[in-house]
């Protein structure tokens, strides 16, 4: 008898903590984003053509000169991306070299698009299919990757850049050798 | 002069329906997005992987059921890479290595996800045991009473 009584509490014990566990979960912020798997790996290859006349597209041969760099995947269609248009021309003054993967755009868009919200770009490759942005695990714009001089992405930062994110990204580049 | 204020009203509601949707890309589909294979047994492949694919912008439907932008990219990357010869593990695969198991919109068995399948064996073969214990006994004590 007295072990069936062990084994109730147990079962009583068992229930708690597993509605515990609910409670806990349920009172966690929902984490909407999804972590790229590539971060740590060498970027995949691609060649994309210039975005816009007056700059050059984007290879991954350009990803592995020896300097570290930013890379911004955006879209004038997108919203948060003029939301992080300042914070873009901070770090581009700041120092760092941002190259850009525009996502299913168009020249004269983008024109207008650098023209109300500026361009801190030095190479923007179009990305028609969303083909290099699927080879590197990104989900949707902006996201903001730091490649370092050989090719390794070495972090990623999902959705727009807020002045708070500026020093973390500025310290990740320090990290990845610029 | 009434008609005319009509008219103008009409066009005030109208006009901002005209307007190109905010946060929408004006590029048309890519090409494999909405048109199937030729060989209908590519095609089958194709679809049939799909349907296990999650859409990333949409997060709780298969690439195979959204109308999103990236869903049709994903169907077309999924549809050229089939077209070229890899089998559907391969591109399946591919995309795991670049999104993790949250790409997965079929659950698999992993080293996190097993007691989802375990559990239930376990639960009935437990059942079936304290069942057979509790019959077996019964009829013991029927037997005995029987004597």
């Amino acid at each position: 008898m007295n072990r069936l009584r062990l084994f109730l509490w147990g079962l009583v014990a068992a229930c708690l903590a597993l509605f515990g566990l609910f409670a806990y979960q349920l009172s966690q912020p929902k984490d909407e984003f999804i972590q790229s798997a590539m971060v740590g790996k060498t970027i995949p290859q691609f060649d994309l053509r210039p975005a816009i006349e007056g700059l050059p597209g984007l290879s991954s041969a350009d990803l592995a000169d020896g300097r570290p760099k930013l890379v911004n995947v955006f879209a004038s269609w997108c919203i948060p991306c003029r939301v992080e248009a300042p914070q873009l021309d901070a770090l581009q003054r700041g120092g760092a070299e941002i190259v850009a993967i525009a996502i299913r755009d168009r020249p004269e868009d983008l024109a207008q698009f650098f023209a109300t919200y500026g361009n801190p770009f030095s190479a923007v490759g179009a990305d028609d299919v969303s083909a290099v942005q699927l080879s590197i695990g990104s989900s949707g714009v902006p996201e903001t990757f730091v490649v370092d001089g050989q090719g390794v992405i070495r972090y990623q930062h999902i959705g727009e850049i807020r002045p708070e994110h500026v020093p973390l990204l500025q310290a990740k580049l320090q990290e990845a050798g610029a | 002069m009434r008609r005319v204020a009509i008219l103008a009203l009409a066009l005030a509601v109208a006009a901002p329906l005209a307007m190109p949707v905010l946060g929408q890309d004006s590029l048309p589909p890519a090409p494999y997005a909405y048109t199937e294979l030729p060989d209908p047994a590519q095609e089958a492949q194709a679809l049939h992987l799909m349907q296990t694919i999650r859409c990333l912008t949409c997060q709780s439907q298969s690439v195979a059921d959204s109308d999103a932008q990236m869903a049709g990219d994903m169907r077309h990357l999924i549809r050229t890479r089939i077209a070229a010869g890899e089998t559907p593990d391969q591109v399946r695969d591919w995309l795991v290595e670049r999104y993790g198991d949250y790409i997965s919109y079929e659950p698999t068995v992993s080293a996190i996800t097993w007691p989802l399948f375990a559990g239930p064996v376990v639960l009935v073969l437990l059942g079936a045991v304290i069942l057979y214990g509790r019959l077996g006994r019964r009829r013991r004590q029927a037997g005995e009473g029987g004597q």
